[in-house]
């Protein structure tokens, strides 16, 4: 069993489950959950975006 | 009298409460043996669900990746850490152990972030276990 994923891809999937983590268990109430899971979700994403974007530049 | 907002009543109450709730002791370690089991038993089950979910994904998603399962060692510090992340997923550790699955692959770059997710996967299921024990004695609704 393999399975294939690209480098962002990856990055999206654990972002996804990780801010999944997160949101339940460091807050109280459902709508702060998803609230918090969404905030975690964007840094995660925007962090890789970013991220890349600076090697980029450091590239070039 | 005990003040409500002293911090060393605060911190007998969770002693009392904790001693007081069997689920207080039970809880996590279903939590850590199965992977949202601890919230399943107080019936939070979408809750339960998500983080079964969540941890299932990533620890058959790294071992889909060729990721590495870490055996105990006593190597470098990284690999311990590994093993001790791994061992965090509880059941689905044994499983991938006994099935020999996770030898990881070298020759792919993928395969490393796959170590990654399943030592990840361990760690959130640790997280997870520890949420189920703050709702077991009454910290979190």
């Amino acid at each position: 069993m393999t399975f294939e994923l690209s480098h962002y891809n990856a990055a999206l999937l654990f972002a996804l489950c990780a801010s999944t983590v997160f949101g339940i268990t460091q807050r109280n109430t459902p709508k702060d959950m998803f609230r918090y899971g969404a905030y975690c979700f964007v840094l995660f994403a925007g962090g890789v975006i970013v991220a890349s974007w600076l090697m980029w530049l450091i590239k070039h | 009298m005990a003040n409500p907002q002293n911090p060393a009543a605060a911190r007998q109450r969770i002693v009392e409460s904790e001693a007081s709730h069997p689920l207080a002791k039970i809880a996590p370690l279903a939590g850590w043996f199965f992977p949202g089991l601890g919230h399943f038993i107080q019936r939070r089950w979408i809750r339960g669900l998500l983080l079964m979910l969540a941890v299932l994904i990533l620890f058959f998603a790294g071992l889909g990746m060729q990721g590495k399962v870490y055996q105990f060692n006593t190597g470098s510090l990284l690999d311990m850490l590994g093993f001790v992340g791994d061992l965090g997923s509880g059941l689905l550790y044994f499983l991938a152990r006994a099935m020999e699955w996770g030898g990881g692959n070298i020759h792919r770059a993928v395969a490393d972030y796959g170590t990654k997710y399943i030592v990840v996967a361990g760690l959130l299921n640790v997280i997870a276990a520890v949420d189920a024990h703050h709702i077991a004695i009454g910290k979190k609704p």
